[in-house]
């Protein structure tokens, strides 16, 4: 085994896990705030690849609106999914919420298969972005240059405005003490909203990304990586963002590394090894690589 | 100031406040002392919105300019606006927060920049630590400095009425003094205190008037001096013999 080909795994666990680290934030930031997991969180993933196939060639628009009018839908579908599911559940204990967005995730998925029928799509992407980079042993599409670098760009932006802006001081507040959160003024629905916004605007954006490197889109693909990212959630220490990022990048990477270094006949065993993996994380740091101590936990 | 008649709140299913009126006002610290359970957080909380009021009615009048409005049915929000600041039992720090970020969470729906910096270097002078611990998460500070940042954080809303539940609970009884010339102090820049403890000594030493609130009903009111000598206020709660 050369040390280019380990070189060239391990961009592709980046290229991976930049976008397991995307959808995962919003689990996160979500949980951190209402104490709940979405669980039709991955599904936004898929209707933002959607968004991509239908402005992109149906709509034939350029290439940046298109990105932009993914972020902004993808908030959207955020929102709406806090207002019908999130906003009357809350208060109520927390299987119900947990079930009510499986119940979402199904209905999503389902509506999927009537309204664009399962068959996948092809999904291209403007010729740019397949051409082929090579940097000594490595070498990568334009595409994945791009996942990379916007899941940097975003994921810098997203810590700065939780670390620097008065939404960000709320979003922190509200996540820690919702009631005090209200004492000081702060408005929690619009800070939850916002919350949903940010996590559905990077879930949509992952799925931009995963139609253009996979190339294909079918209404089921937001399932397994939207579970995986959860699993990165809870390997990060569900609550943290900078965990959620880590929790990305090791899932991606593990289970690229599974994949290149084992015997191709494991190689259809990639989810379970994921899987496993989270299992053997958990059995060591129960609350995740950054998770608080002594918290209630789902 | 503010003016409560004949208030009447559930929570959930318990009555727990069965008609009490009482009345603040401007510059005054009031006292409301009591057993566990006697309505004190409650009565806080409807005040300050958290918790919805069956019956009767809160006027609050921030100055003598303004004609008093209704509280009844106002958002939490609007409270805050109005200039009630509400410090929680128990304090409720954002213990992942850094203190100076507690401090800005408190002048949350403020937008006027540099009163804010104005007033979060006054907060800082009236309680030196604060300032030296600013970039320190707040779960890292003693109890003390817990209590001082929460009555800080509620003065950064530049309240008109502060509400305080219980700042004295579970500290040493020097930090209790300090804590109380601190309410003091505040008291003299023109803020007026409502003030729940379950300390009463030291709360009718500091106010000026006092409710003795019984299982969700006003049993005695009066001057600070007047309750403190009271025989049955002395028995139950100042621990003195009759």
């Amino acid at each position: 085994m050369s040390g280019g080909y380990i070189l060239q795994q391990l961009v592709n666990g980046l290229i991976l896990g930049s976008m397991y680290a995307l959808i995962a934030i919003g689990f996160t930031m979500i949980y951190g705030i209402i104490r709940l997991i979405n669980f039709a969180h991955g599904d936004v993933v898929m209707i933002g690849s959607f968004m991509t196939l239908a402005f992109l060639q149906a709509l034939g628009w350029p290439f940046y609106l298109v990105a932009l009018a993914v972020m902004v839908g993808g908030a959207l579908v955020g929102v709406a999914i806090e207002r019908s599911v999130f906003r009357p559940m809350r208060g109520a204990p927390q299987v119900t919420g947990f079930i009510a967005s499986l119940a979402l995730s199904i209905m999503i998925q389902n509506m999927g298969i009537l309204l664009l029928t399962a068959q996948p799509r092809n999904f291209s992407f403007p010729d740019i972005f397949q051409q082929v980079i090579t940097l000594g042993a490595v070498s990568f599409r334009m595409v994945d240059l791009v996942i990379m670098l916007t899941a940097w760009i975003l994921m810098i932006g997203l810590i700065l405005l939780v670390k620097m802006t008065r939404l960000g001081v709320g979003m922190r507040a509200t996540a820690e003490n919702l009631e005090v959160a209200r004492l000081m003024g702060i408005n929690i629905n619009r800070t939850i909203m916002a919350t949903f916004a940010i996590g559905g605007s990077l879930a949509a954006t992952a799925g931009l990304m995963y139609g253009g490197k996979f190339g294909q889109i079918d209404p089921l693909l937001g399932f397994v990586p939207g579970l995986k990212s959860f699993v990165a959630a809870v390997v990060g220490g569900v609550g943290s963002i900078a965990g959620a990022i880590c929790g990305g990048y090791i899932i991606g990477m593990a289970e690229v590394l599974f994949v290149g270094f084992l015997p191709p006949i494991y190689s259809a065993y990639r989810d379970a090894f994921v899987f496993g993996l989270l299992i053997l994380i958990l059995l060591f740091m129960p609350n995740g690589l950054f998770g608080k101590k002594s918290e209630d936990r789902a | 100031m503010l003016k409560i008649e004949d208030l009447h709140v559930y929570r959930g299913r318990t009555y727990v406040l069965k008609g009490i009126s009482m009345e603040i006002a401007q510059g005054e610290v009031v006292a409301l002392i009591g057993a566990n359970g006697a309505g004190k957080t409650t009565t806080l909380k409807t005040i300050s919105g958290l918790l919805p009021m069956k019956q009767g009615s809160i006027s609050y009048k921030p100055d003598r300019t303004v004609q008093s409005s209704s509280l009844a049915g106002t958002g939490v929000e609007d409270i805050v606006r109005l200039g009630i600041c509400h410090c929680p039992e128990g304090r409720g720090i954002f213990a992942g927060l850094s203190t100076a970020e507690n401090l800005m969470a408190g002048a949350y729906l403020r937008r006027d920049k540099a009163a804010i910096q104005e007033d979060y270097q006054r907060v800082c002078k009236l309680f030196p630590i604060l300032g030296e611990r600013r970039k320190q998460v707040a779960g890292s500070l003693s109890g003390g400095e817990q209590a001082m940042l929460a009555i800080a954080r509620a003065l950064m809303g530049r309240p008109k009425l502060l509400l305080l539940d219980e700042p004295s609970l579970g500290l040493a009884p020097l930090v209790v003094a300090t804590i109380f010339e601190m309410l003091a102090e505040i008291n003299q820049q023109g803020i007026t205190i409502l003030l729940v403890e379950q300390n009463a000594v030291m709360a009718l030493e500091l106010a000026h008037r006092a409710y003795v609130l019984e299982t969700g009903t006003v049993a005695l009111s009066g001057p600070s001096r007047e309750i403190a000598s009271d025989d049955r206020v002395r028995k139950a709660y100042l621990g003195g013999r009759t």
